[in-house]
């Protein structure tokens, strides 16, 4: 949604020339079929959803209603994705198609992949396609790795938003490395969005309790054997580790310190 | 003359317009069109003459993380 007047105690997130209340993005992919997409992603409550850009069907599914219609840009924001390019140039073709595609839509999520196992982002062409990208006016969230210097060195580029993996893409393993993660947040002047790797609402908490400023996911959701449930649990385990970030959590102790008063006690 | 579309090849009458080509295959919706990598914005459509060997993308959203 583009900039609202900010009330007092609101807590919005600002990406770029973009405010959102909700800090839960999620892809639309994997899901049975659109009405599962559609109920899941209302559930979630997300603002932001990814799409891919691909070929059309041509001769096919005439029918079957297409994504930008169930989604209107009057309600979400979207966000195309460059998922499955392997090299700069191809990452900003997409990114060019996508902005023709959508009336000049110029905000794009950037992942430039190293290989299919690992489906880790290789971080030299992510920069490549990063810099012209800025330099063309897309406003660009980039998906990268968990290293806090890459993550400077996106932000000094222009990106808008630092997009670090939790663990692979769609792998469900949860944060891997929180250290490097709490790293980029502390480090990072743009938001930082983990995105990749969350397989339970525990780890979207962890992240949010990190100190991130949102969280992107796809596959946790749409792979649960309840999606529209999982996407519930989502919403609430982003909001709720956000407000734990905000509390200011206690420290850790390695023993145990009461929590009634020792004075006043009627018993030896 | 031979042009491809999304990887297809067929066959279309010489000089044909990028807009009739498009009513004829009855792509509608939401979509964008590349011809040798290169974007053609709508406003094109009606003027964009084919040529033999073209390489036409035509795109749309789809579900994706």
């Amino acid at each position: 949604m583009k900039k609202k007047q900010k009330k007092k105690g609101d807590d919005l997130l600002e990406v770029g020339s973009y405010q959102f209340s909700s800090r839960l993005m999620v892809g639309t992919g994997k899901y049975k079929d659109i009405d599962e997409a559609r109920q899941a992603i209302l559930a979630s409550g997300a603002e932001v959803i990814t799409v891919a850009v691909r070929r059309v069907n041509i001769g096919q599914d005439k029918d079957s209603p297409n994504l930008l219609d169930v989604f209107p840009a009057t309600k979400f924001t979207m966000l195309p994705n460059t998922a499955g390019c392997y090299d700069a140039n191809t990452a900003i073709r997409t990114c060019l198609l996508a902005r023709e595609l959508m009336d000049g839509h110029s905000l794009v999520k950037l992942e430039v992949l190293g290989d299919e196992r690992t489906l880790y982002p290789n971080v030299i062409e992510t920069i490549s396609a990063a810099k012209t990208l800025c330099e063309d006016g897309f406003e660009v969230w980039v998906y990268t790795t968990d290293d806090p210097i890459v993550a400077t060195e996106l932000e000094d580029i222009g990106c808008s938003a630092i997009m670090p993996l939790a663990a692979p893409i769609g792998s469900g393993l949860g944060i891997q490395n929180r250290y490097s993660i709490r790293s980029i947040v502390e480090n990072s002047g743009v938001p930082v969005i983990v995105d990749a790797g969350v397989g339970t609402a525990s780890d979207a908490s962890v992240a949010m309790e990190l100190g991130c400023d949102g969280v992107l996911m796809n596959t946790a959701i749409a792979g649960a054997q309840k999606p529209v449930l999982m996407a519930s649990a989502m919403r609430k385990a982003v909001s709720a580790g956000r407000e734990a970030y905000l509390s200011g959590r206690i420290p850790k102790k390695p023993y145990a310190s009461a929590s009634s008063p020792i004075d006043g006690k009627f018993f030896d | 003359m031979k042009i491809w579309i999304n990887g297809f090849e067929k066959e279309v009458e010489k000089d044909c317009l990028l807009a009739r080509l498009i009513t004829e295959m009855e792509i509608e919706g939401r979509f964008a069109v590349e011809i040798n990598g290169e974007i053609i914005p709508r406003a094109f459509f009606q003027s964009r003459i084919i040529l033999e060997n073209d390489k036409l993308e035509i795109v749309t959203a789809v579900g994706g993380g």
